[in-house]
């Protein structure tokens, strides 16, 4: 029971941050980022030696963990904000579906280096192994992994909640997230509004790839696109760019992934994932505006 | 010296010329009015000023620099506060954090923060009911209460010139009224430029000040509210009687 509640809030920290950088983006510009996925595998080859063996040279992965953080956060921020400024700069005032399909040429070149780089072939890597270790809590025995995924998101989650309610440029995030021509005309700056969002959002990227990759103890140039599915559909459920509502929608869909992993017949297992996206069309059509529909997409014509 | 002039501005939508060849100039203290029918083109002009609409042609100068085809976050920092149609408050955040916003352009030193909690402080005093709901969303204020709100927001960045678009759009007359006294009540306090658009001259006669009657994207008179508002002429102008 235990096991199964931290099993849901850790997959589902990972959905929610996913969700969270997606909906960081589309609240200020309404772009659908189907890039994020791939600078999240980005940042997990960060730590790699670029080489095409199959064995994976651990390079930056080597670092002690206080270095070890921030660096594949900066990775995130950079690329994220290298991606603005090359590419989404000039898309500013094209419509949302030039942007996304910018976004998804722009997530295959990043593919298509990393694979260029460091060849497709998925590589184990041990990744801060000393979070493996089970620890004991109420009887269940959790990964120490599990435990710090969840504890780690939720500080996230506070952290962020604090920045953007606190700090000056958080009040003209939300701002901007909510109209930005309004924004702009009280002086609000456009591009240092944009850019922040697309480094908090590469951070977030950055922090996902830690907490898979140590998790799963490989690295794969797909694995990016996995969890951006579920968040891109997270941040739907929740309402785009809703930023509490990404964050609901992906701890629910965490849930709802392990609940029916351990719920469903033996037989419909290997049909989970059909049976939690049946439930995501149910969401949306009772909810098509999202748990929690933010102002800017209502109001505007 | 003028505050703001505009010469042969032209704002086009495509193939539709919202604005043909305008100039004005207003100077400091003023108030103009801009009215109109719907689609004369007040608003676009309007939008143009502050920088949200690009111009096919011409040149706008705000306290003597070219702001032509600058970013509005570029002209907000010159001292233009927009108030734009349909008021466009924050709905999310609370009042004192949309009032709030504006300020982030002001140069940071030591009083800064002092000098924000004063202005803060000069906007409460105005308008009371906003320091009653200062931590209250703003999207759950009365209609009247936003457009006291946005006033507001604009004085908080000490600008140069406000200009508002439609302040009486979706208000009961009464509300109106008491938008206009606190308006001009502080113009006269602070000296404030203002340049307001309105679709009905009534208003502007009513106040007084200088109106600027336009139509199909063009200047049709000009000249002084309550001496332009008497007599035929501005029927014919802002109907168009002359043209049959």
């Amino acid at each position: 029971m235990l096991q199964t509640l931290f099993d849901a809030l850790s997959l589902g920290s990972l959905y929610a941050l996913g969700a969270l950088g997606i909906a960081l983006i589309f609240g200020v510009m309404r772009l659908v980022n189907f890039a994020h996925g791939d600078v999240i595998a980005f940042c997990v080859f960060a730590l790699l030696w670029p080489s095409t063996d199959a064995m994976a040279i651990v390079f930056a992965g080597q670092l002690p963990w206080y270095l070890l953080v921030p660096f594949v956060l900066l990775c995130g921020a950079g690329l994220s904000v290298l991606c603005e400024i090359v590419v989404f700069r000039r898309f500013r005032n094209a419509n949302p579906a030039t942007m996304m399909i910018a976004s998804f040429a722009l997530g295959f070149v990043i593919r298509y280096f990393l694979l260029m780089l460091y060849s497709s072939r998925p590589k184990s890597i041990s990744l801060l192994p000393a979070l493996s270790q089970p620890v004991e809590i109420f009887g269940a025995r959790l990964p120490l992994l599990q435990l710090i995924t969840i504890v780690a998101t939720m500080a996230i989650l506070i952290g962020l909640t604090l920045f953007l309610r606190q700090t000056r440029f958080g009040l003209e995030m939300r701002a901007a997230a909510e109209n930005f021509s309004m924004a702009r005309m009280l002086g609000v700056r456009a591009n240092r509004v944009i850019m922040g969002a697309f480094a908090l959002s590469g951070a977030l990227a950055g922090a996902i790839a830690l907490i898979f990759g140590s998790q799963t103890g490989t690295v794969d140039i797909q694995m990016g696109a996995s969890i951006m599915l579920m968040a891109f559909i997270a941040t739907v459920i929740g309402g785009l760019g809703s930023l509490g509502g990404a964050v609901l929608a992906g701890f629910l869909l965490g849930a709802a992934s392990v609940v029916m992993q351990v719920a469903l017949p033996v037989d419909a297992r290997p049909f989970r994932d059909a049976f939690v996206y049946g439930a995501v069309i149910l969401v949306l059509l009772f909810r098509p505006q999202g748990l929690i529909a933010a102002r800017g997409t209502k109001e505007r014509v | 010296m003028s505050l703001l002039a505009l010469s042969d501005i032209t704002i086009r939508y495509s193939r539709l010329t919202a604005v043909r060849e305008v100039s004005f100039s207003m100077t400091e203290g003023e108030i103009l009015f801009i009215t109109g029918p719907n689609g004369a083109g007040k608003s676009s002009l309007l939008r143009a000023i502050a920088g949200v609409t690009p111009v096919a042609g011409g040149k706008i100068q705000l306290a003597g620099q070219d702001i032509t085809g600058q970013a509005p976050e570029n002209i907000a920092r010159l001292g233009l506060s927009m108030v734009p149609e349909g008021r466009e408050v924050f709905g999310s955040l609370t009042i004192e954090e949309n009032l709030l916003v504006g300020t982030g352009m002001q140069t940071r030193d030591r009083n800064s923060r002092a000098r924000t909690a004063s202005d803060l402080e000069a906007v409460y005093t105005i308008f009371p009911i906003l320091k009653d709901r200062r931590n209250g969303q703003a999207g759950l204020l009365s209609g009247g209460q936003q457009q006291m709100l946005v006033i507001g927001r604009a004085l908080m960045t000490n600008p140069r010139l406000i200009a508002i678009d439609e302040p009486s759009l979706g208000l009961a007359p009464n509300i109106t009224d008491q938008v206009y006294e606190r308006l001009i009540a502080l113009q006269a306090q602070r000296q404030l430029t203002l340049l307001i658009v309105e679709q009905s001259s009534a208003r502007a006669m009513m106040v007084g000040g200088r109106m600027i009657l336009m139509r199909g994207g063009q200047i049709v008179l000009d000249g002084d509210a309550r001496t332009l508002g008497s007599g035929e002429a501005i029927q014919a102008a802002y109907f168009g009687y002359e043209d049959h």
